[in-house]
């Protein structure tokens, strides 16, 4: 037998096979190579994280709302970082860059990524494309497993002399290249080498990602019948796998300049600062495609299950999102409009950069004619999806303020561009990992959230959401710099001190508003209302799997007969047609029963 | 509560690019303000038309190549015109100084600015140029070309009345140019985290008509010593 | 209706089987890494020449050259290896990858060989100047700065060299799986993606040797 034919073989063997062996605790829960276990491993990790950079931010309103005046609770963090006086702790400067700094680069490397990509593709790849597992389970775990020691370093940062790193979540050069500069010295290096041992992390996953998209797709599962979440879970881990590499390349460098003395970027030594700006945004500007298309992924699964209607033009979605992935790679320079490169350049990145637009919108038409003559039912999922449509509406149109180069000479490095960010990131993305953790808890942990809950938190955070970040628009537009500790050292400023506080105010009660996902989510775990098999009513292959699914996923090799949105198909009696239910014979999707209080049996 | 300068206008500018950068964040407000209500409305009015009811059914519907292609061509027409209108003013604002310019060097460093002037001899790079710290001075209806420069980090000399903005690059000179339109006092600011006194690197901008600015240049070269003959 | 393994073939055209696309998107991720090293030389380069040396001044190339063709031979010989294994040759098979192994060793010996010769020298990619001395260039003549051309030179070449390093490890790895009689013509994937990974490394070495001394 070949190769190949072995490999088949082998993956013929689902589920049923592998029960029969036990395993040790220690292989199931710590050392896990079953992709579910992973998943939720990167989960709790992320969520944790998600939790560290949203306190940072806290810390960051604080000083922007009331500038310089002692913070609660202040006095139990070091001298180095809030300064003691009689009436309280204040502040440093030094703590607030670091505070912008790890902020950012938590949220984005350590929450975000990980949440999107470690969370929902570890869990639904496999189960979406009928595999029992991913292509390489135990590469699966080494990726988790580097992805802890990397975050263990960037916490351990903020305690070493100097502090943690504060040359921006974007480090740019020469600023980073030295602790003469920022005052941070090893707190800068432990950043890198955090990052660096991150991108190891994503970029085994993505091969993996890869592979097993590619290669172990059910019968009957071709391209064009794969789920949208999959699809974008697949083209990201594509960008994953060929922009981290860039980031590697630079951090390595940056740290030779910090550590050994060469002069890639150090100016004094002939090297090029700017050379940092472009091997960074290459990397960064698919990075933050990496952060917005599994979003939409997950997007159009919730949108067309709660809506009951297949997804408007799912063609057109899945070559928005590739082509989404390819004009990713052309567009990095508007991040450096300003930056002193040839001005001849900002107009051509101008040019991709509006194009770049242009799938975007078509997405977001899409996601709307879905709606239209739909059944939509405004489940906690579907709230989440609802609001990242609507969001990133506004995220996405702010961007075209900023691809104008003459207009982004005045709102470059403003609140303007702060407010983008977090509409794209916070909107976007958060609200849709709100969404799919609603969504695919059942399938996860066996139970449902609650929802009255779930309903609370959803309409709390979206209000406290916008009043924060809204006015950031116009902080902007008033001329408002980033990542600046006191603006009201500037007199033209000082009129916005209002403003800052009342976005503070709501910050606040922002932050708070999670407590109540944080109660939800433990709480459902243990006593939420037993889900499922497939409580949504959906069609795609991990609704035909018992929540949670076993080790192995499937008891017999699925067979799908049609793509994944097939809601309200005049062919089933229901008002749905999974995937894998035989065309004319046998039982077109029957809906699951009403749920009674006590829960329903499988 | 007071909320100070809550606006979509842009605050008021002085200087020639004001009618060019404006005018565009204008046009671009429109359409995105347009695109906004438009397509948030029609979010809205699903949601509350199509939610469930009972006996609802959903319209079975895969898509409309049509709708793809008008959806597609608008917004890429609309967007790359945007960008073909806009190079004009990017090239005049960044590539093309005006002959007749006042030429003077600013030097940002870890956590100020430094003007340098020409001196009574009129050229730069002589023994009689002059340094301010933290101002600039320029006079009125006259460009003003800057040669910006950076010692140590990246800074962005940021005057937002004059629509400014432009990163100090050490080992580089970049040239920056406004013209003002009136005389005043105005802003400048450091818009590239530079280090823990960032925020300190304010500085004052101010326009003088011709001839107080004649004095002004006379007044602080005759403070400096003069060089050697 | 019950799947066979026909169904569960992967689609037409893909019929490479995981361990092999694995490898291959892994090296994928590989080009972009060296991409960035190159590039930030290439740019460097453009930007600042005068602190680059011509091709010779500091470095040894017909050295480096003769290094070249052992890593090349190294390719016929796990080349060779492969075809051994796809017969069910064994002892052929070990023999092959034990010559590709101690070329591929050869080569990592004589890169650290040169290294200590040039740091020897006094080219350090630090904040220093090296004066051009050993190689016939006269005393006091052009001072090329270590921090940009040292910099990118042992930056490229030594995560190649790590790469080639790792390479023999996991050789040595397969070398001893070989003995074992772990792989057969039926069953030789681990052999062959050692085989994609160790072309890899010699194809970046081919382009590395051109950029850096030769052009």
């Amino acid at each position: 037998m070949s190769t190949t034919e072995q490999e088949m073989g082998k993956a013929l063997d689902a589920g049923g096979h592998h029960d029969h062996h036990e395993i040790p605790w220690i292989r199931q829960y710590i050392f896990a190579t079953d992709h579910k276990m992973i998943a939720k491993q990167f989960m709790f990790v992320s969520l944790f994280f998600l939790v560290v950079g949203g306190a940072l931010a806290g810390m960051m309103r604080w000083q922007l709302g009331f500038p310089s005046q002692p913070m609660p609770g202040g006095m139990i963090l070091p001298d180095a970082m809030m300064a003691p006086t009689p009436n309280g702790a204040i502040m440093l400067p030094e703590f607030y860059n670091s505070l912008v700094t790890m902020h950012g680069t938590i949220m984005i490397f350590f929450a975000i990524m990980p949440l999107l990509v470690g969370l929902f593709g570890n869990l639904l790849i496999p189960l979406q494309i009928g595999a029992e597992d991913m292509a390489f389970p135990r590469l699966n775990m080494v990726s988790f497993w580097l992805a802890v020691p990397a975050g263990i370093l960037m916490l351990a940062s903020f305690g070493v002399e100097g502090g943690a790193a504060g040359a921006g979540w974007t480090s740019y050069a020469p600023l980073s290249t030295s602790g003469e500069w920022t005052g941070v010295y090893l707190g800068q290096q432990l950043w890198l080498a955090s990052l660096t041992i991150l991108g190891f992390s994503s970029l085994v996953g993505s091969v993996n990602y890869i592979s097993t998209v590619i290669n172990m797709r059910a019968p009957g599962m071709t391209w064009f019948r794969m789920p949208l979440a999959t699809w974008s879970l697949f083209v990201t881990a594509v960008l994953i796998l060929l922009a981290i590499p860039i980031l590697a390349g630079a951090l390595i460098m940056l740290l030779f300049d910090q550590t050994i003395g060469t002069g890639f970027f150090r100016p004094e030594v002939g090297g090029e600062p700017l050379l940092w700006q472009h091997l960074f945004w290459f990397f960064g500007h698919p990075e933050v495609y990496i952060l917005i298309l599994p979003a939409m992924g997950i997007t159009s699964e919730v949108l067309a299950n709660r809506a009951r209607k297949p997804i408007f033009g799912y063609h057109s979605m899945v070559l928005a999102i590739v082509g989404i992935g390819f004009l990713g790679w052309i567009v990095w320079g508007h991040h450096m409009f300003q930056s002193g490169m040839n001005p001849l350049l900002g107009t051509s990145f101008m040019i991709s950069t509006m194009a770049i637009a242009v799938p975007s919108a078509i997405k977001v038409f899409n996601w709307l004619a879905t709606l239209w003559k739909a059944d939509i039912h405004l489940d906690v999922p579907m709230l989440h999806a609802l609001a990242f449509v609507s969001m990133f509406i506004i995220g996405g149109l702010s961007g075209i303020f900023m691809a104008n180069t003459p207009v982004d000479i005045y709102i470059h490095d403003t609140y303007f561009i702060v407010a983008h960010i977090h509409y794209v990131l916070f909107g976007g993305s958060l609200f849709a990992i709100f969404a799919g953790i609603t969504f695919w808890f059942p399938k996860m942990f066996g139970r449902m959230m609650n929802e009255p809950l779930g309903k609370v938190h959803f309409v709390l955070t979206l209000i406290f959401y916008n009043l924060v970040f809204f006015p950031m628009h116009n902080l902007g537009l008033r001329g408002m710099m980033r990542r600046i500790y006191d603006f009201t050292q500037y007199e033209f400023l000082a009129p916005l001190q209002p403003m800052n506080q009342f976005i503070t105010v709501f910050a606040f009660l922002l932050i708070a508003t999670q407590v109540l996902f944080v109660i939800n989510f433990f709480w459902s775990i243990f006593k939420g209302e037993k889900a499922s098999e497939n409580p949504w009513d959906s069609n795609t292959l991990e609704w035909t799997v018992p929540s949670p699914p076993p080790h192995g996923n499937f008891a017999e090799m699925p067979m799908v007969y049609r793509g994944p949105y097939e809601y309200s198909s005049p062919e089933s009696d229901t008002d749905f047609l999974p995937q894998t239910t035989p065309p004319g014979g046998g039982s077109s999707g029957v809906p699951e029963p009403t749920p009674t209080p006590e829960g329903v049996e499988a | 509560m007071n909320w100070g300068d809550w606006s979509w206008m842009m605050p008021e500018g002085f200087s020639t690019f004001t009618a060019e950068v404006d005018s565009l964040y204008y046009l671009i407000l429109w359409i995105t303000g347009v695109t906004f209500f438009a397509t948030e409305a029609l979010l809205i009015y699903f949601i509350v038309r199509y939610r469930h009811k009972e006996g609802r059914k959903a319209t079975y519907d895969h898509g409309s190549t049509k709708m793809e292609v008008v959806w597609t061509a608008i917004p890429l027409l609309i967007l790359i015109g945007l960008g073909v209108l806009s190079k004009g003013a990017w090239d005049r604002m960044k590539i093309d100084v005006p002959a007749g310019a006042m030429e003077i060097i600013v030097t940002a460093k870890q956590f100020e600015w430094n003007a340098t002037y020409p001196g009574p001899d009129g050229a730069l790079g002589t023994a009689d140029d002059f340094d301010v710290l933290n101002q600039i001075h320029a006079p009125v209806d006259q460009p003003v070309w800057i040669h910006l420069r950076a010692e140590d980090v990246l800074h962005s000399l940021f005057l937002p009345e004059m629509r400014v903005k432009q990163d100090a690059v050490p080992g580089r000179d970049i040239p920056v140019w406004f013209e003002a339109m009136a005389t005043g006092d105005y802003t400048i600011g450091c818009a590239e985290l530079c280090g823990i006194g960032h925020t300190t690197m304010n500085g004052t901008l101010t326009i003088h008509s011709a001839a107080d600015f004649q004095a002004w240049a006379s007044a602080q070269a005759e403070q400096r010593p003069q060089p050697q003959p | 209706m019950t799947p066979t393994t026909a169904d569960r073939a992967p689609m037409a055209g893909m019929k490479v089987y995981n361990l092999k696309l694995g490898m291959w998107v892994f090296l994928l991720s590989e080009v972009m890494f060296f991409t960035g090293l190159i590039g930030a030389y290439i740019i460097l380069r453009f930007a600042h020449p005068e602190a680059f040396a011509e091709p010779g001044v500091v470095l040894n190339v017909p050295l480096t050259a003769f290094n070249t063709f052992v890593l090349i031979c190294s390719s016929v010989t796990m080349v060779k290896a492969f075809a051994a294994i796809e017969q069910g040759d064994q002892q052929g098979l070990q023999k092959w990858l034990l010559a590709t192994i101690l070329l591929g060793a050869f080569f990592v010996g004589v890169q650290i060989v040169e290294y200590t010769i040039l740091t020897g020298e006094g080219f350090v990619p630090m904040a220093e100047s090296y004066h051009a001395i050993a190689r016939g260039a006269a005393e006091g003549s052009a001072v090329i700065g270590g921090p940009l051309y040292g910099a990118t030179f042992y930056t490229m070449t030594g995560f190649h060299g790590a790469h080639v390093s790792i390479g023999v490890l996991c050789l040595c790895f397969t070398w001893w799986r070989a003995r074992k009689g772990a792989y057969t013509a039926g069953s030789l994937g681990g052999v062959e993606i050692m085989g994609l990974y160790w072309h890899f490394v010699d194809l970046v070495w081919i382009l590395l040797f051109t950029i850096v001394y030769l052009i």
